[in-house]
């Protein structure tokens, strides 16, 4: 899950990471407080969405930029009615943009140089990593592929964490020198608290700025949560929102499903996540392009496969429909009633390929065949992928 | 011979008294697998009834270690206390510990795996399906299975499988067994970016085998686990390997089931990899119905 940038000055804030002082608005009489609050000229009003390139991006009413200069309360009023309730898009978010309906009224500050600083799980050690550079505000892959001497990487043990002097060797490393030193010890150990207490897989932070007076604070970051960790964070869990994501994989995961969408037109529902992507492999490999990735887990109940068939319908561009089930300890008996109850439930109008291995094979493919319904049972992989390639390019 | 288990490992469940844990567990006794004991904390003195069998249920490992004599622990407690659970396996002196559990928080395998260092326990997953050493009853009966997988489907033999995934793995198990051929022991490594074995210690394990004659090693995006293993095996190796890489069509960035299924880099992309374990000698099927047939094509069987 992403959180929106005001989430991530409230993290900052909470863990002690110096960070411009900033206020989230609701609504444009919000905006004008928040600006009277934090007080002074020069501050910013910014459009909460996830997605990047908000500077340039444009409102669906012709508003445009995402990210305004403003000197006064009555300013920020003004520039927070033009964006709460609008779509902004950039050219991250797609033609269909994303709805403002937050702001963040925060002090602007005067940037001497802009550095580069991340904490990041890293599988090669199987513990945590720090990339820093002194090349700031670009992208960090391009920096590493093109001036790699200038990514600084400092591995952190696995229990004792980050130490006190490996945040000299990187300041020293990054031109932090003096009573910088100091600075740049406390804001990065503070970066790697809140990165370990929250269980995040990521933090970046992109810009580190230095100030004209100079300060060491955090302008920009992203950050991603470890999944598997949530349970323990409901503080976390909280800043989701949903109105960002993907509906079809919001409803998947109430369904406990793994839905993923993708561009092709060939769904498919499978049990297993190395499964369900060579499902994907094989559609490909007959010409096909998959519509998602699809995994119904071990289980694959009547529920569920109900569930999955709504989400996969959602997308118009479905066209044909592949369900491929290893059975396993399942009985397949039981996964082809599932099936039949929900291409019955839903109507199903489009070519069904099923696939069925595992226990029980015989007699759940015998239910499918008795169905009355249009569903192609296959043998194997190769045919199943063949199958449903050919009753969607035939269609 | 097989590796890691044999049908006469004794075998004992973390968490048997738990729906996920006892069904399996069941299983693995239908199975013919020497399961003999069961731990659930405050449930000790309980039995755990099967048919006719009577397993009996401890406080904690060590305990049923020690009453039970098995050597080897499998898992099925809940996310939040598997770490703990893992680490009163290595406590209790297991030769094996293996995870079944999905959803383990990164930072706990951390630690869990640092903890590990030095001691004598191997620990495969977690969120793996288990491993199996088929035996020589009907359908592989009188096998050593630990885990999920369904065990009717494998058969006594001479190959090796080694995967991140448990469906894949069953595909290419079933692939395997209904051409005829057997299997020696087939284990899921598990898909988490954190692990106890990777595919390069399984490797090692067939090579020094001498019941394994080729091996399958199956792999997916993410990680460069599959291709470490394939550099090794191009000097090393002294017996055929064929190879599959799941996900081709997944989009970058993003987490494709498995925690460990994320493309990052370059490298970590199904082509990436495909490349790199071809120039070391492994025969890549490009489809995964073809996993068992470049095998035996490269053992010319086929």
């Amino acid at each position: 899950m992403n959180i929106h940038e005001y989430q991530a000055k409230e993290l900052f804030e909470k863990y002690g990471v110096a960070t411009p002082k900033g206020i989230v608005a609701s609504s444009a009489e919000e905006a004008a407080a928040a600006a009277a609050t934090i007080g002074g000229t020069g501050l910013v009003v910014k459009a909460q969405v996830h997605a990047g390139g908000r500077g340039k991006g444009t409102f669906k009413n012709g508003f445009k930029g995402g990210v305004h200069v403003i000197n006064t309360a009555e300013e920020a009023k003004d520039i927070a009615a033009k964006m709460l309730g609008q779509t902004l898009v950039t050219h991250q978010t797609g033609p269909e943009g994303k709805l403002v309906s937050k702001v963040l009224i925060a002090k602007s500050v005067d940037i001497t140089k802009e550095y580069y600083f991340a904490v990041l799980f890293d599988r090669g050690t199987s513990s945590h990593a720090i990339i820093a550079s002194t090349e700031g505000g670009m992208n960090i892959e391009d920096v590493a592929a093109n001036t790699p001497e200038k990514i600084i990487k400092e591995f952190v043990h696995p229990t004792i964490g980050l130490q006190p002097y490996q945040c000299r060797k990187i300041a020293a490393e990054l031109g932090f020198r003096g009573p910088l030193m100091n600075q740049a010890v406390k804001i990065f150990t503070a970066l790697f608290n809140l990165y370990l207490k929250t269980d995040c897989a990521m933090v970046e932070v992109n810009p580190l700025a230095l100030t004209t007076d100079n300060q060491l604070v955090a302008l920009d970051a992203k950050f991603g949560f470890d999944d598997n960790a949530l349970y323990r964070h409901p503080e976390i869990v909280a800043m989701r929102d949903k109105s960002e994501e993907d509906p079809r994989e919001v409803a998947a995961s109430e369904f406990n499903l793994n839905y993923i969408g993708l561009d092709g037109n060939i769904a498919c529902l499978v049990n297993g996540a190395g499964l369900a992507m060579s499902t994907m492999d094989i559609i490909k490999l007959h010409g096909g392009e998959p519509a998602n990735f699809l995994d119904v887990g071990g289980g694959a109940t009547k529920e569920q496969v109900t569930a999955a068939f709504k989400i996969i319908l959602g997308d118009p561009n479905v066209k044909g429909i592949l369900v491929n089930i290893f059975g396993g300890i399942m009985d397949c008996q039981i996964i082809a009633d599932g099936i039949i109850a929900a291409a019955k439930e839903v109507s199903l109008s489009i070519p069904l390929v099923v696939r069925l291995e595992g226990n029980n094979v015989e007699a759940g493919k015998a239910t499918l065949a008795a169905s009355g319904l249009a569903i192609t049972s296959a043998e194997g992989l190769t045919d199943a992928a063949q199958k449903i390639v050919d009753a969607v390019n035939a269609a | 011979m097989a590796i890691l288990v044999t049908p006469e490992t004794r075998i004992l469940v973390q968490g048997i008294t738990g729906d996920f844990g006892s069904r399996h567990a069941k299983a693995s006794l239908d199975y013919g697998t020497q399961l003999v004991a069961g731990v659930t904390p405050g449930k000790g003195g309980q039995t755990f009834e099967h048919g006719s069998h009577k397993v009996p249920v401890y406080d904690t490992v060590s305990e049923a270690a020690r009453q039970s004599g098995a050597t080897v622990a499998v898992i099925f407690v809940p996310p939040p206390f598997a770490a703990d659970a893992i680490l009163e396996g290595v406590n209790a002196g297991m030769d094996l510990v293996v995870a079944i559990t999905e959803g383990i928080p990164i930072n706990d395998m951390i630690k869990v795996k640092a903890a590990m260092a030095g001691s004598k326990t191997r620990l495969i997953g977690p969120n793996c399906p288990g491993l199996v050493t088929p035996g020589l009853g009907e359908k592989s009966h009188g096998g050593c299975r630990i885990g999920i997988a369904p065990g009717y489907i494998h058969k006594r033999g001479n190959i090796g499988v080694v995967s991140r995934s448990g469906t894949l793995t069953y595909e290419a198990v079933w692939q395997l067994t209904t051409r005829g051929y057997g299997q020696s022991t087939c284990v899921g490594i598990g898909g988490d970016p954190v692990n106890g074995t990777n595919h390069l210690d399984i490797l090692k394990m067939f090579n020094e085998d001498p019941e394994t004659e080729g091996i399958i090693m199956i792999g997916e995006i993410g990680g460069n686990a599959e291709t470490e293993a394939a550099r090794w095996a191009k000097d090393h190796c002294k017996k055929p390997i064929a190879g599959f890489i799941a996900g081709a069509t997944a989009p970058p960035g993003r987490r494709m089931g498995h925690a460990g299924a994320i493309v990052g880099g370059e490298e970590d992309t199904a082509q990436a990899k495909k490349k790199i374990l071809a120039e070391c000698g492994i025969a890549v099927a490009d489809s995964p119905a073809d996993m068992a047939k470049a095998l035996l094509q490269l053992m010319g069987k086929l």
